[in-house]
């Protein structure tokens, strides 16, 4: 035999509910119009690319990657990365460290210093390394008699790049170890720890998701960045174009297939790097929120 | 190991947290650095375990001079006011962090370091924890993997800066007398900081007093309550009244009339000290302090009054029975049987 349990009255449950939680109907207009303009604004034009992409089949799609000027454009892409990523993760570390972990004289100058390449055109940046290096600047005179190249090929690219992109590992990393501050170096140097292992063994696990985001990001954007690398690269075909270069041309020259095919492959980076970032959440949830997240 | 601190002066940005401090601490002891906040006593911590460098003086351990030698040298235990548990590494990884860090030619085997921080972990009572992570225990057991982490190291001085700082009124009281009886198996020469009196009173062999930057004081739970030798020790621990008097050819006055109090300091204006809970009652007033209750307020087994003396121009507190008759408005004449008097600047 069941006992019957006192229900609460039906009506009061329909009208009443938390003050932070809105009506339904209010819900639903809202989360309606974040789907709608995901969906308008992301969604679609990423459905685009994909859809003119295939428009004319697999097969021609493939051919897309045959051609020797688009790999020599996604080789190019990947070295530059392969250069830029690393090294604006070592200097991200370390203006990060500087600035969190120490009290000096122009810290704030520094701090809004390392924000400038997001402040500043993309297009800036790259005409900042022309007047640098170009044959009418100080420079030019001097590296073209060493026979040193730096615009118009891969050095230049690889400079604009890490300008563009040094600011995502740093600035992921200042408030999270500004937060943190430095007890932690502390109490491992108080049990005998050297610099090398406090930060190996203390500081870098600390901030270690944090510092991955960074990349990602870093990466993501190493990969695609357009204004500053189009301005020092010369675009000369098979040598100095990237991917968003490639992109651009090929589609200045009416092949839409082609220019969608390797714009396809920017698109997936971009998915790629998202889903590595979710399933880093996923994987090491717990873990990041019993180390307070970020 | 012999802790001796030797006119150490520290600045900070030319702001002054330290002046010409000299302490020494002897082998074994249990010592409470104790002050208001911005008094130093933390400053004077980091400075024992070389986590900040002296404008001015030297740090002595037995007779080899510390100060020129980096905190990962001294080989110091340090205990952080929120503990500092590594949040990535279980509880024994903490534990045997200090012996998996030392350079190759004095590092225990893994199986050992192993060995020896399960049995610190045993020692402090957190036996079968070994495999959580800091986030997963609570503050007192955070508190104690801290300590057993400082302790694996076999440092030669054990510091603890604000110990039981973080934890709840219950927890802390047990930590307390546990860390005690830590302190008395192992016999390290300990110094700890706190702004808790009661706490440095029950735990401490000697309690260094300290305001703006200076000792005020040392000396046992003894000797600094009972005869504390400034103003500021009066007032800073346990109860204190004072009241303005005039000192006369070694006589004290309280205005026109003498209290029967002799005193040696010199002429002139002063303060009187003396705990509420220190007093005579007296019938007749030939050399007392007199005054009109103006409140009165049962606390705990005494009574406290509040009493109006010489005519509103002064109030002092004093403790009697709880069963004495003391009515508002009535007249209580008392005298301080212990009491000290202060020239005032």
């Amino acid at each position: 035999m069941r006992h019957e349990l006192p229900q609460p009255p039906e009506a009061a449950s329909n009208v009443w509910h938390p003050a932070t939680t809105e009506s339904r109907t209010a819900r639903f207009i809202l989360v309606g119009v974040a789907l709608v303009f995901l969906g308008l604004f992301l969604l679609l034009p990423l459905i685009a690319v994909f859809f003119e992409a295939f428009r004319k089949g697999p097969a021609a799609y493939f051919a897309a990657f045959a051609d020797h000027d688009a790999l020599a454009a996604i080789r190019l892409t990947l070295l530059v990365a392969a250069i830029a990523v690393p090294l604006n993760l070592v200097f991200g570390v370390v203006a990060a460290w500087t600035i969190a972990k120490f009290e000096f004289k122009g810290k704030a100058f520094l701090t809004t210093l390392i924000d400038l390449p997001f402040s500043v055109s993309p297009v800036i940046s790259g005409l900042v390394y022309v007047l640098l290096f170009s044959t009418h600047s100080a420079l030019g005179p001097w590296l073209k008699s060493q026979g040193i190249e730096i615009l118009f090929a891969v050095p230049g690219i690889v400079l604009a790049t890490v300008f563009v992109t040094f600011p995502f590992v740093a600035r992921e990393l200042i408030p999270l170890m500004q937060e943190q501050g430095t007890t932690d170096e502390e109490a491992a140097l108080s049990l005998g720890a050297n610099g090398w292992q406090t930060f190996w063994h203390v500081t870098l696990p600390n901030i270690k998701w944090g510092l991955l985001y960074g990349v990602l990001l870093c990466n993501a954007r190493a990969m695609g960045e357009f204004g500053a690398v189009s301005v020092v690269s010369g675009h000369i075909r098979g040598l100095t174009n990237t991917m968003p270069l490639q992109v651009e041309i090929l589609y200045n020259e009416f092949n839409t297939v082609a220019a969608f095919a390797v714009a396809s492959l920017l698109a997936l980076l971009a998915l790629v790097t998202l889903v590595l970032k979710t399933l880093l959440e996923l994987r090491y949830g717990a873990e990041l929120a019993a180390n307070g997240g970020h | 190991m012999d802790v001796r601190v030797s006119g150490v002066r520290k600045e900070f940005d030319r702001f002054p947290a330290l002046h010409d401090v000299s302490l020494d601490i002897n082998s074994g002891e249990l010592i409470a650095l104790l002050g208001p906040s911005g008094s130093g006593k933390t400053t004077l911590l980091r400075l024992i375990a070389g986590l900040e460098t002296p404008t001015e003086g030297k740090v002595f351990f037995g007779d080899e001079d510390a100060s020129l030698k980096s905190v990962q040298e001294r080989n110091v235990g340090f205990v952080f006011q929120h503990y500092a548990l590594f949040r990535h590494m279980t509880v024994i990884d903490n534990v045997g962090f200090g012996l998996k860090v030392r350079p190759s030619a004095s590092r225990p085997s893994n199986e050992e370091i192993r060995r020896r921080s399960s049995e610190l972990l045993d020692f402090v009572q957190l036996g079968g924890l070994e495999k959580r992570y800091p986030a997963q225990l609570s503050g007192g057991q955070r508190q104690r993997v801290a300590l057993a982490r400082a302790m694996a190291i076999e440092p030669r001085v054990l510091l603890l800066d604000e110990p039981f700082g973080a934890l709840d009124a219950k927890v802390r009281k047990e930590l307390r007398r546990w860390l005690r009886e830590i302190h008395d198996k192992t016999m390290h020469t300990t110094v700890f900081v706190t702004h808790d009196q009661d706490e440095a009173l029950e735990l401490a062999d000697r309690v260094v007093v300290m305001s703006q930057g200076k000792i005020e004081q040392i000396g046992t739970p003894d000797q600094v309550y009972d005869t504390p030798n400034s103003p500021f020790v009066y007032g800073f621990i346990g109860e204190s009244s004072s009241l303005t008097v005039r000192i006369d050819n070694g006589e004290v006055w309280l205005a026109d009339r003498t209290l029967g109090l002799k005193s040696d300091a010199p002429d002139g204006n002063a303060t009187l000290y003396f705990r509420p809970h220190d007093v005579e009652l007296i019938d007749g007033c030939g050399g007392c302090i007199a005054g009109t209750v103006i409140a009165s307020r049962r606390v705990g087994a005494t009574r406290r009054v509040e009493l109006e003396i010489g005519g509103a121009a002064e109030r002092v507190e004093i403790e009697i029975p709880a069963d004495h008759p003391a009515r508002e408005k009535s007249r209580i004449a008392f005298r301080p049987k212990h009491w000290r008097v202060f020239p005032q600047a």
